[in-house]
């Protein structure tokens, strides 16, 4: 694979990063109701809430990463 | 709003811990979190949550419906066009009953002029012209899939909304007992002190 293929591939991953953002409402919102479903005061969903929108964004960018380094050594 | 239990330890505990609350009638509750999200909630007086429950459900919900121009959410169920989506969508009252209307109407009523909630019409080439689906799909392009998920998750959402309006919240880290060393008679304190 020559460095214009791979510029090319790169390209098109960033270009449709632009979609990701539409998970980043998804990210809070399901955040803050499950965590609201495990706590009742406030303090407590949102201490929750920060926590498992963490792990989301975490796993998500885990994964990003991996499919993107796969797709990069293809 | 709970209120916590007159008890010392709530309050140097987990101030969750003793926290009682009055569902009131939990099965009316459920109910009327299925008819609109956190209205199962405030009428059990549970009204933060029930503000938290309706801005981020409806807002999702809404915001799907905005990406899908109204038409991702509809009930259906004939063979080139089983809506299985809505399998997710039905669990709150603003997606299931308008599109259930809809669903039983020859011709379906128009909001806005556009047929809000209605199931496209559909012929046997699914590629044809007057396959109005097929238009559809190809005008939202990928914004028809993103309104279907924000709808769905939405509808999923409510599910655990529905829930805790009936059975109240699921503590997920409850305190943890002192009971070993309370037991031991502080056994343990004094072989600390002996090994020092």
């Amino acid at each position: 694979m020559n460095d214009w293929s791979q510029l090319v591939g790169a390209s098109l991953v960033f270009a449709r990063i632009n979609e990701l953002w539409f998970a980043l409402p998804l990210i809070v919102v399901v955040s803050l109701v499950y965590s609201a479903t495990r706590h009742e005061l406030p303090a407590p969903i949102l201490q929750g809430a920060l926590r498992m929108a963490a792990w989301i964004g975490g796993f998500m960018l885990i994964g990003f990463a991996v499919l993107y380094l796969m797709c990069a050594m293809l | 709003m709970p209120k916590p239990a007159a008890s010392p330890e709530a309050t140097t505990q987990d101030p969750e811990e003793h926290l009682e609350i009055d569902l009131k009638d939990p099965l009316q509750a459920a109910f009327l979190a299925w008819l609109l999200p956190g209205l199962g909630h405030w009428y059990q007086g549970r009204r933060h949550k029930a503000v938290l429950f309706f801005v981020c459900i409806m807002g999702t919900f809404g915001y799907g419906l905005y990406l899908g121009e109204g038409r991702v959410v509809y009930a259906s169920w004939r063979p080139p066009d089983r809506r299985l989506p809505f399998l997710c969508q039905m669990w709150m009252a603003p997606a299931a009953l308008p599109a259930a209307v809809q669903a039983t109407r020859a011709k379906p009523f128009k909001v806005f002029g556009q047929q809000y909630m209605a199931p496209p019409q559909v012929s046997a080439d699914v590629r044809g012209p007057e396959d109005e689906l097929d238009r559809i799909q190809k005008r939202l392009h990928r914004y028809w899939e993103l309104g279907t998920v924000y709808t769905m998750i939405a509808g999923l959402l409510n599910v655990l909304a529905i829930y805790d309006a009936w059975g109240g919240p699921a503590y997920s880290a409850p305190a943890p007992a002192k009971k070993e060393d309370d037991d031991s008679g502080g056994e343990s304190d004094k072989r600390k002190e002996d090994s020092a």
